[in-house]
């Protein structure tokens, strides 16, 4: 069975929906975490820096955060909004009672997740903008950047969302995942000056590095081959999950276990004696 | 038929869940599915509505094969799920809403179907209050609305009744009822047997996955136990020597209260009587549903040698 976009778009609704209510508590937050970096370390450390890549420190930092601002955006929605929706608040449970089906309920997801990227990625391009970080036109080049970003981060997200048992795993994700993936990404200094050709390659396996490259080269406008390579990443492992999260989901949603309790002991301990 | 199981199992890992069951729901009929907790009741429906693949046999609904055409039977079906899956930061409107666009509905549809259900579900008092403010009834009335969004010709309720207040239960009763009076095929499962008796047209009571007895509720219980029922209060020591000479008479045994099923329980009585009964007879009574739920689901039950 394949994907019905119209139903995929009834499971954006959905999330839409909700998000304009309750924005203001759930979502605001998360989007001035890289606001606040980019004032402390761009604006306060960078007092003390030159340059770094030959500009100024914050506009090094700029497209880096801008990368970050979407990662966050889709991260929270397919972690732990996910996980409650698909756990506590029986909601994809709900939604397999009409006529969508469990690819259609992915595809709302990450498509959703992408929006919030867009959204977050889209303020903090405002913000910087706004600050004189990010010329014109060539960081226009962001707006297809921040949500291909977002899909990455939706994959990597849904994909271990979809495999824990429970919301406290969370934490490993975010602590020794993606905080990890925050410094040291290119983000705060230039890899190639910092480390041997041999972690140089490691680092390469970092899936936020080639947002942040992609993304830094996009601001300067300059061109580089690399970027071939940062897009086949972002798109070829992007694709790769979704396919294996799609696998998960057709699993664990089209054919669900019985959530019945065990049988009561006995008849008369349920309460029924005559 | 509108729901048709043919030698249908599932299994969950080791655990036979559902085993060989075969069930027939007839169109326009309130049917009820009974069973204690693990009988399978909740799994035979997600086979039904296409959440849940049978392991083995064939699930047809509305005449289609569940498993190859899940969005065509779930088009025409609506459900009511054990746990109200509603948006609480939304409020009832928004809800349905929610609702018409997973079925897909166009907006001057859905709208005209939002209004009809604020008013058969009586929620138009509270449509624009959060549903996290909701009283429990207020909830589950909203749920139901939900799966009624898409004018279903089938209605599943799974346990809809569940720790609502008698004068909720009374008035949800009354919907479903007028529901099936306009048409709606409905299969609901649940627990309460006074709610089986008064509202279902027919029954099937499952134990073990399968299906133990299965009818019309009058009928269930005229096939299975005598029609009037003696309740004692006799501890098993004493039973033997009040009963002796009756192999025949059909008891069951919950504690120490013993309930003996003849078809003229006054005379009965009379005989007990020389046998000093006095002080240990609780009610005479008709026999109910829970006397016919418990025989065949796993209380003792036996016709003493």
């Amino acid at each position: 069975m394949s994907i019905s976009p119209r139903h995929a778009l009834a499971v954006w609704w959905r999330n839409f929906a909700m998000y304009r209510r309750t924005w203001k508590w759930n979502v605001l937050p998360n989007f001035f975490e890289p606001l606040l970096y980019l004032v402390s370390v761009g604006i306060g450390v960078g007092a003390y820096i030159q340059e770094m890549g030959g500009t100024s420190y914050a506009a090094f930092i700029a497209p880096g955060l801008l990368a970050v601002s979407a990662m966050n955006g889709a991260s929270f929605e397919v972690t732990y909004n996910a996980f409650v929706r698909m756990n506590f608040e029986k909601t994809y449970e709900s939604m397999l009672t009409t006529p969508i089906q469990p690819e259609d309920v992915l595809a709302g997801e990450v498509l959703w997740a992408v929006t919030r990227a867009s959204l977050y990625g889209g303020c903090f391009w405002i913000a910087i903008a706004a600050l004189g970080l990010a010329p014109l036109p060539s960081s226009l080049l962001a707006i297809p950047l921040v949500p291909l970003t977002g899909l990455l981060f939706a994959a990597l997200g849904i994909s271990f969302a979809l495999r824990i048992p429970s919301i406290d795993l969370f934490s490993f994700y975010f602590t020794l995942f993606l905080t990890p993936l925050f410094l040291f990404s290119d983000i705060f200094f230039p890899l190639a000056e910092r480390l041997s050709p041999f972690w140089q390659r490691v680092a390469e396996a970092l899936p936020l590095l080639h947002p942040v490259r992609l993304l830094r080269h996009a601001f300067r406008g300059e061109w580089s081959p690399i970027l071939l390579w940062d897009l086949a990443y972002v798109a070829v492992l992007s694709a790769l999950l979704l396919a294996l999260a799609a696998r998960v989901t057709r699993r664990r949603l089209g054919d669900q276990g019985g959530p019945e309790p065990p049988p009561a002991a006995s008849p008369a301990a349920s309460g029924s004696a005559p | 038929m509108i729901v048709e199981c043919r030698g249908v199992s599932k299994r969950f890992g080791t655990r036979l869940a559902v085993d060989r069951l075969d069930l027939e729901v007839p169109p326009g009929v309130c049917f009820g599915l009974l069973g204690p907790n693990g009988a399978g009741k909740t799994t035979t429906l997600k086979m039904i509505y296409g959440v849940a693949r049978p392991s083995a046999g064939s699930v047809r609904v509305f005449g289609l094969d569940v498993v190859r055409e899940p969005r065509a039977v779930r088009a025409r079906l609506g459900v009511t799920l054990q746990e109200n899956a509603l948006v609480e930061a939304l409020t009832p409107v928004e809800n349905l809403r929610i609702f018409a666009r997973y079925h897909l509905l166009p907006r001057a549809v859905a709208e005209r179907r939002v209004e009809e259900l604020l008013d058969f579900l009586e929620l138009r008092s509270h449509a624009d209050v959060p549903v996290k403010a909701l009283s429990g009834g207020f909830q589950r009335r909203l749920a139901i609305a939900l799966s009624l969004v898409n004018r279903p010709e089938l209605l599943v309720l799974d346990e809809p009744t569940t720790g609502l207040d008698p004068a909720v239960r009374l008035s949800l009763w009354q919907r479903v009822r007028g529901l099936r009076d306009a048409g709606t095929t409905v299969l609901l499962t649940t627990h309460y047997m006074d709610e089986a008796e008064r509202l279902c047209d027919r029954l099937a009571i499952m134990a073990q996955g399968r299906v133990a007895a299965e009818g019309a509720p009058a009928e269930l219980i005229g096939r299975h136990l005598a029609p009037e029922a003696l309740e004692l209060e006799l501890p098993q020591a004493d039973e033997a020597r009040l009963l002796h000479g009756f192999p025949d008479l059909k008891r069951l045994r919950a504690g120490s209260r013993l309930v003996l099923y003849a078809a003229d329980a006054p005379a009965l009585v009379d005989l007990l009587r020389a046998r000093r009964l006095e002080g240990r007879l609780v009610a005479v009574r008709r026999t109910n549903l829970e006397d016919v739920f418990l025989a065949l689901t796993g209380a003792r039950l036996e016709a003493a040698a």
